[in-house]
């Protein structure tokens, strides 16, 4: 059986589910940032694979803007942690809950 | 022959992507998330998106990796280590987890794939290997978007600015009241 589309949607499924898994079981916001950008390349690789498929390039340049904010989020992102930090010695989610009541 | 390289490297790239979730030092979840993007770029260029597979390497492996270790280094929580998931936290992750997987696998049963168009489709070479296609696209129907996407990152480029240097001045005042 030779490789379709679905194996590689399949594929981006799956992973996007490990990456919903991952920021809804972590505590670290690092690492909840990391499967968050999991989830971005696994909605990448379905954009890559329905481009191939369709024999569309759109899907392509699509991938390219994602990785474009994907680049400039995770700046923004990453100095947020670290104001964060500075400010409450802690990136554990469980313990930044001073909005909680 | 092609087959044998996809199921490595969605074996691989499904693994290490388990390995981001489950390790419990915040570098080693790094460097999972290293070797999938390297998975996920092999599997890029087996779609014959080159440019886009150099491109993963370079923008997430090279730039968004390395970022991620070096907050890691810079907060000196020496990687940090997870306390044990609670049950509860796991049952109702798997549960949201096979929902989802559930809910693409629905939409796509019925879906109207044409799967014999599909099967063509693939066969045929990909026109889109060479580099001009991005640039008449990008140039010519994707010009706004390109146009926004660059004022995007220079106001994330501002943004993280204004956040660092901040903090910085709210620490001077602090030192100075302190003195």
């Amino acid at each position: 059986m030779t490789i379709g589309l679905y194996h590689y949607i399949a594929l981006a499924v799956i992973l996007f589910a490990i990456g919903f898994l991952g920021v809804l079981l972590r505590k670290n916001t690092l690492v909840i940032y990391m499967c968050l950008e999991l989830m971005l390349v696994a909605a990448t690789l379905a954009l890559v694979a329905f481009s191939r498929y369709n024999g569309a390039i759109e899907g392509n340049v699509f991938v390219f803007f994602i990785l474009t904010v994907a680049a400039a989020e995770v700046a923004v992102g990453l100095a947020i942690v670290v104001a964060l930090f500075r400010k409450r010695g802690t990136v554990d989610v469980a313990k930044l809950n001073a909005l909680k009541n | 022959m092609s087959e044998t390289i996809f199921y490595i490297f969605a074996f691989i790239v499904a693994a290490s992507a388990l390995g981001v979730v489950a390790n419990h030092n915040a570098v080693a979840s790094a460097l999972s998330f290293f070797v999938c993007l390297c998975g996920i770029s092999v599997l890029f260029a087996m779609l014959d998106a080159y440019l886009l597979a150099f491109l993963l390497i370079l923008v997430y492996a090279g730039a968004v990796v390395a970022l991620f270790l070096f907050i890691i280094m810079l907060l000196d929580m020496h990687g940090g280590d997870r306390p044990p998931f609670g049950k509860m936290t796991i049952v109702s992750g798997v549960i949201a987890g096979t929902l989802l997987v559930l809910g693409v696998v629905t939409f796509l049963a019925r879906g109207q794939f044409s799967t014999d168009a599909l099967a063509l489709a693939r066969q045929a070479p990909s026109l889109f290997t060479d580099l001009k296609f991005y640039g008449v696209k990008l140039f010519t129907s994707y010009m706004l978007p390109v146009q926004l996407v660059g004022f995007l990152l220079l106001t994330g480029m501002l943004g993280v600015i204004v956040i660092s240097k901040k903090q910085d001045e709210e620490g001077k005042k602090a030192e100075g009241l302190k003195d």
